[in-house]
């Protein structure tokens, strides 16, 4: 990833921030900029999510791509957060702990490096919140 | 007065026993764990360093007190594991916990006391009315190189502290410090892992500059040990602190909240701060607080902290884990495995 590609991103992937219609109340992570219900009628506006949500679904990581294959296996899922949306991320847990409807809260974790030279990723992470 | 607005504290949940160590190393781990007085030490995630535990523990301070984070106008981390050699870890922070981009920010270095010379830079700054809050966080990932000494009690954690004047849950009385040129400790541009002078670093390191400071704290402040709720000093094993209470005359129980080293080890710059923490997670309204750091280098630096009313009303402790609670949640690791989290093995 360039450096100024994941520099855009941070308040997303620092402090989840999304955005929200305000015409229909929708929100959206990764951040839309237009309202797909609403179109042009929708307001949309910055939006910082709790980070508190549950598991909808998850896969378990054994064969991992070079950047992660020290975290391997790990817990890839996709988690509804409180307010509606949706994110997929890490969860981290052992493989046998993780469980579909699991609550789960944000942690902020080191995503990826750029090899080890190159920038380091910072993000969000999710890890059991019972 | 200037004071702890709020705090926060991170451990990892993983532990290494001190006897696995001493197996891969053939080294007698009856006669290491009685040396030092340490049982266990944290270890961290792969996926953790100082920075991401510099802002757990930030967030932490930030959930049991809600501050507007944009009144937060300067951010310090101590650390001698920065992630970066040239690159903020204090901006990291000051971005996750969303007070960017009016304010300032820098990383500090010395050795274990980089933590309280950034609360004393906060205290500076907020006395001196240019700002409201500062920030001020110790924090390590600590390295020893592999079979040394140092790596049965290096391990990982942190504690921020919020310094300003409005309402602190503990007001600081006053603060010294005591500093001179010696080599006790040191790690070279590049190089992965510290060098100590063996032996030197108790004396003339740790003891002369903790007495040094801590002596004069008690002086400037007109108060004798038994003045004191609680006391917590520089913890790289447990001998140290205890020998260095018993020679100023602090007892056993008024040490004990802070002595968190037995089952967590050495955090260099994350020790005090954590000790600190702790005791504030059990402190009540009039415990008086003595704190004394040492980083090598070297240096002391010596607190005279008085816990406040604030402390039950204007602060929920029980929104983020205290740092015993993180310390029962733990999970244990054999040497393979540990030397995979701290990036030991190299590919």
């Amino acid at each position: 990833m360039t450096v100024a590609r994941f520099w855009r991103e941070i308040p997303q992937r620092y402090n989840l921030v999304g955005t929200k219609c305000e015409t229909c109340g929708a929100v959206f992570f990764p951040p839309r900029t237009l309202c797909p219900h609403c179109r042009r009628d929708g307001k949309i506006v910055p939006c910082k999510f709790s980070g508190k949500g549950k598991v909808m679904t998850y896969s378990v990581i054994h064969s991992a791509s070079d950047q992660y294959f020290d975290l391997k296996p790990y817990v890839l899922a996709i988690i509804e957060l409180e307010e509606g949306t949706r994110v997929t991320s890490h969860v981290i847990c052992e493989p046998d702990d993780v469980y579909i409807g699991m609550p789960v809260k944000s942690v902020f974790r080191v995503l990826d490096c750029d090899g080890p030279d190159g920038v380091i990723h910072y993000g969000t992470k999710f890890t059991s919140d019972v | 007065m200037v004071g702890i607005i709020t705090y926060g504290a991170y451990i990892p949940r993983f532990r290494i026993k001190i006897e696995e160590i001493a197996r891969v190393w053939g080294a007698n781990s009856a006669e290491i764990t009685g040396g030092l007085g340490v049982f266990e030490k944290s270890v961290p995630d792969y996926d953790e360093n100082a920075a991401t535990f510099s802002v757990e523990a930030a967030r932490s301070a930030l959930l049991r007190r809600p501050v507007d984070p944009a009144e937060i106008k300067a951010v310090y981390v101590g650390s001698e594991s920065h992630p970066y050699a040239v690159k903020p870890t204090s901006v990291t922070v000051g971005e996750a916990i969303g007070a960017t981009p009016v304010m300032t920010a820098a990383d500090y270095e010395f050795a274990c006391k980089a933590g309280t010379a950034a609360i004393q830079t906060a205290m500076g700054l907020v006395s001196s009315g240019m700002m409201k809050y500062a920030l001020a966080i110790g924090s390590d990932t600590a390295q020893g190189a592999p079979g040394d000494a140092l790596e049965y009690t290096a391990a990982a954690g942190g504690a921020a502290f919020l310094i300003g004047n409005d309402d602190p849950i503990a007001v600081i009385n006053d603060t010294c410090s005591y500093s001179t040129d010696t080599p006790d400790f040191w790690r070279r541009e590049g190089e992965t892992y510290p060098k100590h002078g063996g032996r030197f670093s108790g004396d003339p390191g740790y003891f002369k500059h903790v007495f040094g400071a801590a002596k004069m704290m008690l002086e400037i402040c007109g108060t004798k040990p038994s003045d004191y709720t609680y006391a917590v000093f520089h913890q790289p094993n447990a001998k140290f602190p205890q020998k260095a209470a018993q020679q100023l005359g602090f007892t056993p129980a008024q040490i004990k909240a802070g002595l968190l080293v037995p089952y967590l080890g050495n955090t260099y710059s994350g020790a005090v701060p954590l000790g600190l923490s702790a005791i504030l997670d059990v402190a009540k309204p009039g415990d008086r607080i003595f704190v004394t750091s040492y980083g090598s280098g070297a240096g002391s630096d010596a607190f005279d902290i008085t816990v406040t009313d604030a402390i039950l009303d204007k602060i929920d402790r029980s929104r983020a884990p205290s740092a015993q609670q993180m310390l029962a949640q733990k999970k244990y690791v054999d040497y393979a495995v540990y030397a995979r989290h701290k990036g030991k093995i190299r590919m």
